[in-house]
């Protein structure tokens, strides 16, 4: 086993006994639910690091793929009466398909028709669910969507979800820690260093590009169904494409080149507005100018600098 | 004799022109296994774009290419290469960002087997071969001498290594040829040398090399055979003896 | 109202908010023009135009020539400001990292917006009145053809600018090859404080347009950023022509869609034949394609 992955499993090993631990310590829900989204949002630009970071491409659309993940298993369940779980894995299906289609168009872009083609998706999807009111509630929403459900317990309570959502989540960064110390990560690495070069060696860039934007879809599509049978309701308002930018943001706050990236960025930047709501005034501010600031001075993200401190090379 | 060997690679009339630049016309050559070609000529000879052609990376506008049974017209690079045709670059093209062993490694992706589940999921398969990957980068590094720079950043070796490296990078792929774009390019005498011997070890291994380069004395020393291309086009071919002594040779390099 | 004249009054109103998106988009031209890079903040500028604009006009009472171009100078400032501040302390290169930048610059200047101006919207009287023009049974307000007429003005003016003059020719110098344009002494840096600078002058034309036809408020220049971003790449990102050529054909289908078809799937249309036309024309329509080199 190479001793990145071995250094990987220990740190994710650490995290996991933290994130039993923690609702022992705190019992307000309010702040179990920002750290149910922060684990959402860690899923999803997890990702989002294979797309950007790894196979060097760019989606500001990636909230429409959280809509399809929320509003398929929702509208599902709600409207044939299917069990959440397999609305849940009919939704993924659902993504997988239309993200291969859109890989195997949309790929082929670069550069600003690739950032737009997919902010063209988002707002595609946007729009249709604010119009489409018949089939999805329109801008007030979807109300009433069943939780999911083991045996007699059914997963309503924040901490019934927070026990739900981490697993997933943690066993997803898991699986995907295996993927980025193997031979599909580092085609993928090579991929975005140097498409020419890696196609020289054998590696077939549209495969290896889809197969990154296929995944960060699929992921973004679980945390939406994870997120609509959470929470019981959702609204268009949740997937603008102020969400698809925000994870893009907490992809490069993090730091790209690395998944504990994703899990910093999203991490500490999914409970920041919350926490910034006190000083409402100057909340833009902050958040924009430490945007600004940590990509200014330190444009591998925080992963780039704990890496620099430490002297370590994180995968 | 050489001659009974089979030829491995064979390019047929391959004509180029860049808008109105003809870089490549009717160019023909072939190369045998385990033989070391060659191919040199003035700058903007069209050597390079030979070797862009004949990986895929350019479309030539006419000709043929033939890689052992395969016709290679309509193939993409990763096509090619994963056919066993492997290639360096003039301007090396490491990969920043990952380390020597690892940019190694991905010289192997034509000889992996497991696919995406099993790397996934991380099942025995995938780990045996990744095993087995990281043991053989291990040994091509090992034997062009740079084992102890195996976990550095790749980007941070010298000139001189980063060279080394992508050589090993292509070799990772058990190629059957190799195409090595001037490989000798901003290296000193004495890497030149270690150049030299790298290259012939590999035909020693029944290994089928297209050297493009400029230093003509490392040409002269190692090549069984050398193309001379100018302007396009191929105006001699033979023995490095034969070649270091046509007129039409000087004429092209030194003028009139 | 007959056919043929609905028609022609669809294309007005189309027309008048395609100009307004064309404007935004060459704000992304210009900076693309030099800095290659996308400005996020670009629709912020054209909200900053704005609200400049009500202090100068209205609690300062300044006339209102004087007050435009104190606003232009000043979001030109803010340009300025973004690019030798943030954009230039930057420690890196990738395009991703500093398009992010201005992401994060764009949420600043909401921010401080709200600050200074707070959440209200406001709104100033229209530059110039009069009776609309009737033709063809459609008509067209005096705001529309001011609109018009400052849009091709602009195009004209930075179009002769960037193929004409030294300074236009060592922007694009800088875009083609920064390296290449300091080794032959073009002072690189300055060259992109001065794009950013025309960037956010750009948008404050915008904005001195557009407000007293819709008013302002702090994320005004949000959705028209976007919409002027999707011009500029369905002209083909870059291209001057393609800049207005983008937003006009944006503005126009809008109008039709909203007009023939249904207001509410306007934006779902509008999107989806950009993402068609990027699918059969990856470079947008006066795009050039550029051959990676190896």
């Amino acid at each position: 086993m190479s001793s990145g992955l071995k250094r990987d499993r220990r740190i994710l090993a650490g995290l996991a006994t933290a994130i039993g631990m923690i609702p022992f310590l705190i019992n307000n829900p309010y702040y179990l639910t920002v750290l149910n989204l922060s684990a959402l949002n860690i899923l999803t630009v997890c990702g989002l690091t294979l797309l950007i970071g790894y196979a060097g491409q760019i989606s500001l659309g990636h909230a429409g793929f959280w809509a399809l993940g929320a509003y398929g298993s929702a509208l599902l369940s709600l409207k044939t009466g299917l069990n959440p779980w397999l609305t849940t894995a009919l939704a993924l299906g659902f993504t997988l398909a239309v993200s291969a289609g859109m890989g195997f168009t949309v790929l082929r872009l670069k550069g600003n028709y690739l950032v737009m083609a997919t902010l063209a998706f988002n707002l595609a999807v946007y729009f249709f669910l604010v119009e489409a009111e018949e089939l999805t509630g329109g801008p007030p929403g979807l109300p009433g969507i069943p939780p999911y459900t083991l045996g007699s317990l059914a997963f309503v309570t924040d901490l019934a979800a927070y026990y739900l959502i981490w697993p997933v989540v943690l066993i997803t960064l898991f699986l995907t820690f295996n993927l980025v110390h193997s031979g599909e990560g580092r085609a993928l690495r090579a991929l975005a260093s140097g498409e020419i070069a890696a196609a020289c060696l054998g590696i077939n860039p549209r495969r290896y590009k889809v197969l990154a934007f296929v995944l960060s879809a699929a992921y973004a599509s679980l945390a939406g169904s994870l997120y609509a049978h959470y929470f019981s309701f959702i609204s268009p308002k949740t997937f603008d494409i102020f969400f698809s930018v925000e994870l893009v943001a907490m992809c490069l706050f993090g730091g790209k080149g690395s998944l504990w990236g994703a899990v910093l960025g999203a991490g500490l930047l999914t409970p920041l507005p919350h926490f910034l709501s006190i000083f409402d005034e100057y909340r833009d501010l902050i958040y924009g100018g430490l945007l600004m600031g940590v990509l200014i001075f330190f444009p591998d993200g925080l992963s780039g600098l704990m890496r620099k401190l430490y002297g370590r090379k994180a995968p | 004799m050489a001659e009974k060997r089979p030829k491995i690679l064979k390019v047929e009339n391959l004509s180029k022109n860049f808008g109105g630049v003809q870089a490549l016309r009717g160019v023909s050559l072939n190369l045998r296994a385990g033989e070391i070609l060659g191919l040199i000529g003035p700058n903007g000879a069209g050597k390079t774009t030979l070797i862009n052609i004949v990986s895929g990376v350019v479309r030539e506008d006419a000709g043929t290419i033939f890689f052992e049974e395969h016709l290679l017209n309509e193939l993409s690079p990763w096509q090619r290469a994963a056919l066993g045709l492997a290639r360096t670059f003039q301007h090396i093209q490491i990969f920043a960002g990952l380390t020597v062993l690892e940019n190694v490694m991905c010289g192997a992706h034509r000889l992996r087997k497991t696919g995406f589940w099993e790397t996934f999921l991380r099942l025995p398969r995938a780990v045996a071969e990744e095993d087995e990957c990281r043991r053989q980068a291990l040994s091509i590094l090992s034997e062009l001498g740079l084992a102890d720079k195996a976990n550095l950043p790749a980007e941070n070796l010298p000139y001189g290594e980063q060279k080394k490296v992508v050589i090993a990078r292509a070799l990772a792929s058990r190629p059957r040829a190799i195409l090595l774009d001037e490989p000798a390019g901003g290296l000193n005498e004495k890497e030149t040398e270690e150049l030299g011997e790298i290259i012939l070890r590999l035909r020693e291994k029944g290994l089928a090399i297209l050297l493009v380069e400029h230093d003509l004395n490392l040409v002269m020393r190692i090549c069984e055979r050398v193309v001379v291309l100018n302007q396009g086009e191929v105006i001699a071919e033979g023995p490095p003896c034969e070649i270091q002594n046509d007129p039409r040779v000087l004429e092209a390099y030194l003028g009139k | 109202m007959s056919e043929s004249s609905l028609f022609l009054q669809f294309l007005f109103s189309g027309l008048t908010a395609g100009a307004i998106y064309a404007l935004v988009a060459l704000g992304f031209c210009v900076v693309e023009n030099s800095l290659r890079i996308v400005n996020f903040a670009q629709g912020d500028f054209l909200t900053l135009g704005g609200f400049f604009m009500t202090t100068f006009l209205l609690s300062l009472k300044i006339p209102w020539p004087l007050a435009a171009l104190c606003s232009i100078l000043a979001v030109g400032l803010c340009g300025y400001l973004l690019e030798r501040i943030a954009l230039r302390s930057a420690k890196t290169h990738d395009p991703l990292t500093l398009i992010f930048i201005t992401i994060g610059a764009s949420i600043f200047i909401r921010g401080l917006i709200k600050l200074f101006w707070g959440k209200n919207p406001r709104i100033f009287p229209p530059l110039i009145t009069g009776e609309p023009i009737r033709l063809l049974g459609a008509s067209l307000t005096r705001e529309s053809l001011l609109i018009l007429a400052v849009g091709f003005f602009c195009v004209t003016i930075l179009h002769l600018f960037y193929r004409v003059s030294r300074s236009g020719k060592a922007l694009r110098a800088v875009a083609y090859s920064p390296r290449a344009a300091a080794l032959i002494g073009l002072p690189v840096g300055f060259l992109n404080s001065v794009s950013f600078f025309l960037a956010g002058a750009l948008g404050a034309v915008a904005g001195l347009l557009i407000v007293p036809v819709t008013g302002v408020s702090f994320d005004t220049g949000v959705i028209l950023g976007l919409k002027g971003y999707a011009a500029s790449v369905l002209g083909g990102y870059g291209s001057f022509p393609g800049a207005i050529a983008g937003g006009l054909l944006l503005g126009v289908m809008e109008a039709l869609v909203a007009g023939f078809i249904s207001s509410g799937f306007r934006d779902v249309f509008a999107f989806a034949l950009l993402f068609c036309v990027l699918a059969i024309k990856p470079s947008g329509l006066f795009g050039t394609h550029e051959e990676e080199r190896v």
